[in-house]
């Protein structure tokens, strides 16, 4: 008789539970934390403090530069997750709005944005953000999520245009128009919040991937500036240490695994709950 | 057949020209002067300053230098490097490819291998506790940045188990004529651990795919004859089912390679393997553009390139698409 | 010749978010060598899910009720598990569905479909298999057999891959074949020849035929008895010129009246109001009752069955000879 298919939906909302609870913790952490701590870009005390491993005072050890390593990797992740979430809803709001404009209009319009994302798509994100961050000279943190948002919004533009596309045949949009909607309203007051939903969803999923964008650009020097902490850099400083002081890169590795991990069962998690189409 | 696929080429072509186009006017309205960064780094007077302009064509204006650029696309010329005096691009990049290529390569095998063997078994055995947290192991691979989990692999199998090396291509000590074995080996060697990381922060999303594909194609009705005409389930799985999880996951293929791109950069790098990736990293460090657009033009051929192959073996997998 | 297939108190339930539905409640009928059942019912009434039961094909999330019982040959087939099942699969009973299209695997040829049964059955090398194949797919009336052997499902007709199917069916030389359907999808004159082929297989093997079908011409023709079913029950059962000729159960007979005639005027068709209840809203009592035009107080409690004469059966209050 075969193993019984669960037609897609598999039990598991144990992981909603898990990754919530992650993702609060992280969250509480990043708010409540700071006050507990020494300032991460203070003053160093190069001659007692360095590479300390994990102890009461120092709950994950000091870096090189005796900063205090927790103090750093709260206060970064502060940073990561306020350039993730920037980042993350400019590229949904600007995929979705291509993606319903393209959807909705369909013929010639369509096949040219299609044609542009395709283009576009051929360069992997990560290189075209080396090229747009290569060229300018310090980069202020609304510059990176601009820059990391502007580069992101192709897959979602895809997503969104097959809903729309799907939307648009149903009635509702019909009757729209024949009691004489304009396209932009029916856009915006009918299509829009129907695919609400699923840009959660998008939004949700798009933030664990910028944080890892963020961190890989931070590793090579290029995203959060000194003496920012950020996870990615706090990993490329760490490098030099690693067979001394493990901790000094473990930590921030984990977090970001961590952050990235929660926001991802969440985002599946609310995929399932949305039909499962948005990954 | 040959219609098709005649469209499906100029389409490719077109893609990759749009993809240049875009690429040159990105650089271009992007904020900042690519000459005077680098002369931050090596102090040149004014007339040495103009001089290099003229000579890259800085001084052109737009459309002149978007055909100019173009054109050398086209011809094959991709400008030449800064940092490396004046060297065509071309060539560095034809000297870094190959390790690229195998590094790629490795890794897609090992990831599609792993992935589609894991993808069906979960498919088997979804809802079941085992599947569940193999599925949450996926996620959590697929969750850790890849220059992290290169950083721990060297360290943990490197430097403190010295069960494999960590840097480079070739172990420089070994000698020339150590015999083809001894070379094939050792390089071998030096490719398991950046093969192994990027496979492993790729392969969760490969198991999906083929345990979604494969549970859709279990709810076919063709797999329902199958079981009614007394057929072993192993053959319903692996002879009915399965091949047809193969369109599916060519479609993957294609999404999939700017990935493996991506995260090859930052492994290339912590594992110093001479590809592409620290080709890239390199020239990020050194502002030598011409080397960076090169790089890009080359990977975006190779994506559009990628995502044709995909196309036509999808067309010859599936009968229904061979002769149409 | 005995029964070669009896089915008893046949129940299939589904468990529902709202509750557990029995969309096939208690289904009883048999089948003799070489005789072909017909079973006949609008769509709902649970004719594909019985069929789907017999062979434990049900979707994943049906069951068997405890207490169904199918002999074929004497053993129980719902009782089989594992090696056994999959034995008695093709080899004794064998099932053609309405869709070939779907029903047929895109990425195997045709000729291998049906191959792969015999070989799965019948002890015989691949070549000797892949030679019954052609064979089987000539018989069934494909021309060329061995060209279309190598065919893909998508390059064939309609009619043509509902002769695939058939070929597969018979493969193994099964001792009952489940028709569900087979010929709804095609046009009339192929149609006719897919039962014809099926009536021949009947008539030279004394091959066992459930036919699964809504149209009331087909069964008039080619059925031997006819099992009426409504709302996962058998409603009435008799020979075919009984049934059509006096038919006892007013669903029957609305069935026969909504049939639109050759002679006589088309106010002579008279089509049922309403439709087949939802099985998660049956009604308790006579479940025809509330469409029923000669229901009266007595069917508000569920029928028995009863036989007005031999062969024949009814669920029906008033068949017991009171109104």
């Amino acid at each position: 008789m075969g193993t019984p298919v669960t037609s897609g939906i598999v039990r598991r909302t144990p992981s909603i539970r898990v990754g919530l609870f992650l993702l609060l913790a992280l969250g509480a952490a990043a708010l409540f934390l700071p006050h507990f701590l020494p300032d991460p870009r203070a003053q160093p005390d190069l001659v007692s403090g360095v590479l300390l491993p994990p102890g009461w005072s120092h709950p994950l050890g000091t870096d090189h530069l005796s900063r205090d390593v927790l103090a750093r990797l709260v206060y970064g992740g502060r940073v990561s997750l306020a350039i993730a979430l920037g980042a993350a809803v400019l590229a949904v709001t600007l995929g979705a709005g291509v993606g319903l404009v393209a959807g909705y209009a369909g013929g010639r319009t369509d096949a040219a944005l299609m044609r542009v994302v395709d283009a576009a798509l051929a360069v992997p994100r990560l290189i075209l953000l080396l090229l747009v961050v290569a060229l300018l000279e310090r980069i202020p943190l609304w510059g990176l999520i601009l820059a990391i948002g502007a580069t992101g919004w192709l897959g979602t533009s895809r997503l969104v245009r097959a809903e729309t596309m799907r939307l648009r045949t149903l009635e509702f949009v019909r009757a729209a128009r024949a009691l004489g909607a304009s396209h932009a309203r029916i856009l915006l007051r009918h299509l829009a919040p129907n695919v609400a939903g699923p840009l959660v969803v998008a939004t949700t999923l798009a933030v664990g991937d910028v944080m890892l964008l963020e961190a890989g650009l931070s590793y090579l020097g290029l995203g959060v500036q000194a003496p920012t902490p950020s996870w990615g850099s706090m990993i490329f400083d760490a490098k030099p240490y690693l067979v001394t002081a493990p901790w000094v890169a473990v930590a921030p590795g984990t977090a970001i695994l961590l952050g990235v991990f929660a926001v991802n069962l969440v985002g599946e998690s609310l995929n399932r709950r949305f039909g499962g189409r948005w990954t | 057949m040959n219609r098709w696929l005649f469209r499906r080429a100029a389409s490719a072509v077109g893609t990759f020209l749009l993809a240049c186009t875009l690429l040159f006017f990105l650089m271009r309205l992007t904020p900042g002067d690519p000459l005077l960064r680098l002369s931050e780094d090596r102090p040149m007077t004014p007339e040495a300053l103009a001089n290099l302009r003229a000579h890259y064509g800085l001084d052109q204006p737009v459309m002149t230098q978007f055909v100019v650029f173009l054109g050398g696309v086209l011809r094959g010329d991709l400008g030449a490097s800064i940092e490396h005096g004046g060297r065509p691009v071309v060539s560095l990049l034809r000297e870094r490819l190959p390790a690229s290529l195998l590094l790629g390569a490795t890794t897609l095998l090992f990831n599609f291998m792993l992935g589609i063997a894991i993808g069906s078994w979960q498919a088997r055995h979804i809802g079941r506790r085992l599947e569940r947290w193999v599925d949450l192991a996926g996620l959590a691979t697929a969750s850790a940045p890849s220059f992290w989990v290169a950083i721990v692999l060297a360290w943990a199998f490197g430097t403190e188990l010295h069960w494999l090396p960590v840097a480079f291509m070739h172990d420089p000590l070994l000698s020339t004529d150590a015999g083809r074995l001894a070379h094939l080996l050792d390089d071998l060697d030096h490719l398991v651990l950046p093969a192994a990381t990027l496979a492993i922060v790729t392969v969760g999303v490969t198991a999906r795919y083929q345990r979604a594909a494969m549970l859709d194609a279990l709810r076919m009705d063709a797999i329902r004859t199958a079981r009614a005409k007394g057929l072993p389930e192993s053959r319903v799985r692996w002879r009915h089912a399965w091949p047809n999880t193969l369109g599916p996951m060519l479609a993957l293929f294609g999404l999939w390679l700017p990935i493996v791109v991506s995260g090859s950069v930052f492994v290339e790098s912590v594992y110093s393997w001479p590809g592409l990736g620290t080709l890239a990293a390199e020239a990020l460090a050194s502002r030598d553009y011409p080397v960076l657009m090169g790089t890009a033009v080359l990977i975006a051929a190779t994506v559009v390139a990628a995502n044709f192959f995909a196309d036509l073996a999808h067309r010859w997998i599936d009968p229904r698409l061979r002769n149409s | 010749m005995s029964a070669l297939l009896e089915v008893r108190d046949l129940r299939v339930r589904i468990p529902l978010p709202a509750g557990t539905v029995t969309p096939v409640d208690g289904v009883s009928f048999s089948v003799d060598c070489g005789e072909m059942l017909a079973l006949v019912g609008e769509s709902g009434a649970g004719k594909s899910l019985t069929c789907l039961a017999l062979l434990q094909l049900l979707p994943a999330a049906a069951y068997l009720a405890s207490g169904s019982t199918a002999l074929l040959g004497g053993q129980d087939i719902l009782a089989l598990r594992g090696e056994a099942l999959r034995a008695t699969r093709g080899k004794r009973i064998a099932i053609v569905f309405q869709d070939a299209g779907a029903s047929l695997n895109p990425v195997l040829t045709a000729g291998d479909q049906v191959r792969e049964t015999v070989l799965a059955h019948l002890p015989m090398t691949r070549a000797e298999a892949r030679a019954r194949a052609v064979s089987l797919l000539g018989e069934m009336g494909l021309p060329e057999p061995a060209v279309q052997y190598d065919r893909y499902p998508h390059q064939l007709s309609g009619g043509m891959r509902q002769r695939v199917m058939l070929a597969i069916a018979l493969a193994a030389e099964p001792e009952l074949l489940i028709a569900d359907e087979p010929t709804s999808a095609l046009d009339v004159t192929v149609q006719a020849q897919i039962l014809e082929l099926i009536d021949h297989e009947r008539r030279t093997r004394g091959l066992g035929v459930l036919l699964v079908s809504h149209d009331l011409g087909v069964v008039a023709s080619r059925a031997d008895r006819v099992a009426v079913l409504y709302a996962g029950q058998i409603v009435e059962q008799a020979p075919t010129r009984e049934l059509f000729g006096a038919p006892a159960h007013p669903y029957t007979r609305g069935l026969l009246a909504a049939i639109p005639r050759l002679r006589g005027p088309f106010a002579t068709t008279r089509p049922m109001p309403g439709s087949v209840p939802d099985p998660a809203s049956w009604p308790s009592g006579c479940r025809f009752a509330p469409r029923c035009p000669e229901r009266f107080a007595r069917c508000d409690a569920l029928p028995a069955i009863t036989q007005p004469s031999v062969n024949h059966a009814v669920r029906c209050w008033l068949a017991e000879g009171g109104s």
